[in-house]
């Protein structure tokens, strides 16, 4: 039997031990998933919901994943070394040095591509929701990494300085009615105050301990938000606030409107463009001005205080005084970036500021690889990005939890185990998959199968797949941990040489003491 | 006898506990302008304690630390100062610090006193030549007009960056790192990694260098390679030394100073020969006196 | 005076809750230095468990004598808790001992965020509410006060003093406290010298989440109301619980965590309009006052910094 793990435990081990699996998934399971609590529709009290089919289903599931990791482990330790090595340095370097300048002319040309494309109407969410989206997070991927990627000080209340920065924009406009371009400096000073308010205490707090005291502090803000009614209107937040204006012209269908000055028909793509290279320079800017900080005392400084502390005071830097730079620096590109969302948004609310939305934002740092630009930026795109695409998935439902998708896992597993052949039995499962998917909508639908009938082999969770977000972001990062603790680009580019620019192995580049 | 005459640090009834643990007890020694002074004695003697005080890592329980960077360390302006509530008193050119009062981080930039520790601190994810740039902070954050010239790239903060790196340059050459100075330094093997360290040290100017146990670990050739750079480092670079260190032909060979602690306290203070004739010292690492085991010590300390 | 007595027992039933998590944190940081911060979804998990076996008991089975059920819904909560724990710590932590040093804390992270998301997806976002338990009162004279008791605030102290005793046993007088301090002071040594690491940390993260499914099941006891994100609040409330009394220590944890209830619940009492709401607040504040300026806590042992 070729499944056999290399420790002669053999075919009979790997299903016993995929056997424990399933059977640890059944205990798992029991009584989460087994059983659902339902308010009855008549007296409003609890019932349960008995769903043996779906405990079967993880436990297949189970069974399935265990033995597929008891086969990789078993492969010959030269099958699994090959695709590591696989890139050649120098294709590696030529990609390093292309990205840059590619992704920069991609991102200028995006909008307008699309527009071109697919008219004005039909390109508003592309630069909205996957343009405008995914650069604010880029954004604050790139000022939280001047903290936990440079300085080495992991924070988890990034999200409190963006919601002073937006607080401050929505405030300063209503109240004084001032317009963005004033505020959004001023939004970016306030939260940088408080950046070195809140960090001058705490910043002498090793790694883990900083972790839970900004926090604390990013849920004391945001609850501050929510009971302070007649600073911030609470939980109902603030809205109609002032939109973007371009030289106080605003993006509207009014005589003081921009498509009327240059004498163009309204349109809200407009306001839309406008928006998207607003942010594209935001971005820019925290970018370049941090790729320019790496090469300065201060930047080298933040590093050298990430590799070791103690090594710092003794060199005679003021560590403190590094490490406050560092966070309120950080805070000043968020609450920037605050200052957008609630002008992009119209609308801000304490809703927007959880500690979800801060560990989304460590989890952009960390994916990306701490310390790289690059790295954050793909990791700010796959996120939010693919949370996006989960909105567009609202027909998954059907494949959820199908009895076809546990075939299809079985017939993958199968075929690979014996043929070895991974990309094929891929390719023939989800071919299977999709076929058998099509052929029972078309079943259902012209009505050759029954409802009932089939019922009896599925199992539809009625849950639109934005709702799997959180599920399959907590587990992304997970195993993101266990397989690649070092995020997409692992490697550290020193900020000066002497002859050649070598890239350090993220191996021996420190993670911040505190 | 240049400690007596011409102090650059003067220790006095230096105490230092930690809770019930008294580790270093009414410690009073001078360091030598000029000289290359070792702190030895067995292990948990304090010696390092005692340079954690002097680094300002620890806040000494007691004690005053007076050190002059240039000038006399003369006992009226040491008492004067002690008197006043500052750190540090400029008399012309001169300039008096009081290591107690400071925190780390000023010793090394204002007293000028640099150091390496026993387990090597460098900077292992970064580039040996970064490590030396770090090591010029205070120098180019000066000319970077705290980061804001800097940023806007000034010619003054661009010839003072490439002043740094050819400094630099000279002390990779020195440590014959010239060839790994793009390599992270936690590539570097062992002996290479201490040399950094003093290298890095240097590169942050100090009047007075702290070395601890700089030889350990070392293979005999590089202990050999060690003593010429201190030596280098003593009479061409004018920096005093202040070295822990219990590779006695070292001790032996490049120090003109020897304190000896145990236990905390002070048990010889002196020349190297006056120190390993004294008998209290040979007690001291031997515990009770076995002739056998005290000729063979005794003869080490002789090689 | 009546209500400060009633709410001294409010803030000590609330306490013994936030202890009871506390304990939690408190062991899995002694032992690997680690926020399980994950620990409070777990707490979170083990009220949907309590609830589901609860309702299992008295709604499908019909069974009618409440004691002999909370008794079962405890014991089948502490197992059950106890195999999500002994798993996660099995999946998503072991792999990365000896990895960099956050790698745990952002995983745990990640782990929190599922664990919550899950309770969502399995169970549904709205709050599940029961019908109270034990809500009679037991009255007590005190000289000319009347003082109210729920039975169910009893059986809360008394279930969780007495589990905190075994627990307390198991910790300090068997083989098993022995190697769990042993790995807490140097877990290579602690292997060299025939002890099973592995096995030592996995029981720890078992017992933590035994305690925090006790706390879960009192917790449905006492308020009767379960939603997903449940898990936060008291998460990082018994957390700052753990870290007043003292990280690594388990009386320091309980003490913490009784602290912790009785300020939020006097916090609330406190008369001036828009302030009761601030309690979520003031526990944030203890917390990081009590890591800026005394972070070894009430009981814990200061740290010296090594150079």
């Amino acid at each position: 039997m070729s499944i056999a793990p290399s420790d002669s435990k053999g075919a009979g081990g790997a299903l016993k031990e995929a056997s424990i699996a399933a059977l640890l998934t059944l205990a798992l399971c029991t009584p989460v998933i087994m059983f659902r609590t339902e308010s009855d529709p008549n007296d409003g009290t609890l019932k349960l919901l008995f769903r043996p089919i779906l405990v079967l289903v993880f436990m297949a599931l189970a069974f399935v994943g265990r033995l597929a990791v008891l086969a990789y482990k078993a492969q010959p330790a030269k099958a699994k070394a090959a695709p590591a090595v696989g890139a050649p340095s120098g294709l590696r370097a030529f990609f390093s040095n292309v990205i840059g300048p590619v992704g920069l002319i991609f991102l200028l040309v995006y909008p307008v591509a699309l527009v071109l494309w697919l008219g004005p109407g039909g390109s508003l969410k592309w630069i909205d929701s996957y343009g405008i989206q995914i650069l604010i997070y880029v954004m604050l991927g790139w000022g939280l990494n001047i903290v936990v990627g440079l300085a080495g000080l992991l924070d988890l209340g990034y999200v409190a300085f963006y919601a002073v920065g937006a607080y401050s924009y929505s405030l300063l406009a209503i109240n004084f009615g001032l317009s963005f371009w004033i505020c959004l400096p001023i939004a970016g000073i306030l939260a940088a105050c408080w950046g070195m308010i809140l960090g001058f205490p705490v910043l002498r707090l090793r790694g883990d301990y900083l972790a839970i005291v900004t926090l604390a502090f990013g849920e004391i803000i945001r609850t501050i938000l929510v009971n302070w009614t007649a600073f911030s209107g609470g939980t109902n937040g603030i809205d109609s606030i002032p939109k973007i204006t371009f030289f106080g012209l605003v993006f509207a269908d009014a005589d003081n409107g921009f498509d009327n000055y240059f004498h163009m028909d309204y349109s809200p793509i407009h306001g839309k463009l406008y928006l998207y290279y607003v942010i594209l320079a935001l971005a820019l800017i925290t970018n370049l001005v941090t790729l320019r900080l790496r090469r300065l005392p201060i930047g080298r400084a933040w590093e050298a205080l990430r590799e070791d502390e103690i090594a710092c005071r003794s060199l005679g830097i003021n560590t403190t005084n590094t490490k406050l730079t560092a966070f309120a620096l950080g805070a000043f590109f968020a609450g920037l970036a605050g200052s957008f969302f609630a002008v992009r948004q119209g609308f801000v609310s304490p809703e927007s500021f959880t500690f979800n939305e801060s560990a989304t934002i460590l989890a952009i740092v960390v994916l990306g690889g701490m310390g790289s630009q690059i790295g954050v930026a793909l990791a700010a795109v796959a996120l939010i990005g693919g949370f996006e695409i989960l909105r567009e998935l609202s027909f998954v439902h059907w494949l959820w939890f199908d009895l076809e998708l546990i075939a299809a896992l079985v017939i993958f597993m199968g075929l690979g185990l014996l043929t070895r052949k991974l990309l094929l039995s891929a390719f023939v499962a989800v071919a299977m998959l999709v076929g058998a998917s099509l052929a029972t909508m078309y079943g259902l639908k012209s009505g050759l199968l029954a409802e009932s009938l089939w019922g009896v082999f599925r199992y539809q969770l009625d849950i639109d797949p934005t709702q799997y977000r959180g599920l399959i972001f907590g587990l992304g990062m997970v195993v993101m941990m266990i397989v690649r603790p070092r995020g997409f680009v692992s490697t550290r580019a020193p900020s000066i040489f002497l002859v050649r620019r070598t890239a350090v192995s993220g191996d021996l580049v420190g993670e911040g003491h505190g | 006898m240049r400690w007596k005459s011409d102090p650059l640090l003067v220790v006095e009834h230096l105490t230092m506990r930690f809770g019930g643990l008294v580790a270093v007890n009414n410690l009073t020694f001078e360091v030598g302008r000029g000289d290359i002074t070792a702190l030895i004695g067995p292990n948990g003697a304090g010696k390092t304690t005692v340079f954690n005080c002097v680094t300002g890592f620890y806040k000494p329980t007691e004690g005053r630390l007076a050190l002059a960077r240039t000038g006399v360390a003369d006992r009226s302006r040491i008492e004067a100062l002690t008197r006043s509530s500052a750190r540090s008193a400029k008399q012309g050119e001169d300039e008096l610090f009081l290591l107690e009062r400071m925190p780390g981080h000023l010793i090394a930039h204002h007293a000028k006193v640099a150091r390496t520790f026993q387990n090597i601190r460098l900077f292992q994810g970064m580039t040996v030549l970064e490590n030396l740039m770090v090591a010029h902070h205070n120098l180019l954050m000066r000319a970077s007009g705290l980061t804001v010239l800097g940023l806007l790239g000034a010619p003054h903060f661009r010839a003072t960056e490439a002043w740094a790196v050819e400094r630099a340059k000279y002390w990779l050459d020195k440590i014959n790192l010239m060839d790994r100075a793009d390599d992270p330094a936690g590539e570097l093997p062992y002996g290479a990694q201490r040399r950094l360290e003093i290298a890095r040290a240097m590169c942050a100017d100090p009047t007075l260098l702290c070395l601890d146990e700089p030889a350990a670990g070392l293979n005999p050739r590089e202990s050999l390679e060690l003593n010429t750079l201190l030596n280098s480092i003593r009479d061409d670079h004018g920096v005093s030394i202040l070295l822990i260190e219990h590779d006695m032909s070292v001790v032996m060979q490049i120090s003109d100073h020897v304190v000896v602690l145990d236990y905390g306290t002070k048990i010889s203070d002196g020349t190297p020969v006056e120190v390993r004739n004294d008998p209290k010292v040979i007690a001291a690492y031997l515990g009770v006196a076995d002739e056998e085991e005290l000729a063979h010590v005794e003869a080490e300390i002789h090689a | 005076m009546d209500n400060f007595i009633q709410q001294l027992i409010n803030g000590l039933t609330l306490g013994s809750i936030y202890g009871l998590i506390a304990i939690g944190y408190t062991m899995v940081f002694g032992i690997i230095g680690m926020i399980n911060f994950a620990h409070g979804d777990l707490f979170m998990l083990s009220e949907f468990i309590a609830l589901i076996v609860l309702l299992l008991l008295t709604k499908t089975l019909g069974f009618g004598y409440l004691p002999v059920a909370l008794f079962i819904v405890l014991i089948a909560g502490m197992s059950l808790t106890s195999v999500w724990n002994w798993t996660i710590e099995r999946l998503a932590y072991r792999p990365l001992r000896g990895s960099f040093r956050l790698a745990p804390l952002i995983s745990a992270i990640g782990m929190s965020t599922f664990l919550s998301n899950f309770a969502q997806v399995v169970q549904g976002p709205r709050n599940k509410p029961i019908a109270p338990m034990f809500a009679e009162h037991l009255y007590i004279k005190f000289g000319t006060h009347n003082i109210a008791i729920q039975y169910r605030q009893i059986v809360i102290v008394v279930v969780t003093v007495v589990l905190l005793g075994v627990f307390w046993w198991l910790v300090q007088r068997t083989n098993l406290g022995r190697a769990q301090r042993a790995c807490e002071q140097d877990r290579k040594m602690a292997a060299l010298i025939g002890v099973d690491v592995d096995r030592t940390i996995s029981i720890t993260f078992i017992i933590g989440a035994a305690l925090a499914a006790v706390a879960g099941s009192m917790y449905v006891l006492q308020y009767g109301v379960v939603n997903f994100s449940d898990g936060f609040l008291p998460g990082v409330k018994a957390f700052t619980a753990a870290v007043l009394g003292g990280i690594g220590s388990l009386p320091g944890a309980v003490l913490g965590g009784l602290l912790i209830g009785l300020i939020e619940t006097f916090w609330q009492m406190i008369p001036t309009e828009g302030v009761p709401e601030y309690k979520d607040v003031a526990a944030f504040s203890i917390l990081a006052i009590v890591l800026i300026f005394m972070p070894s806590g009430i009981l814990g042992r200061p740290e010296i910094e090594k150079v």
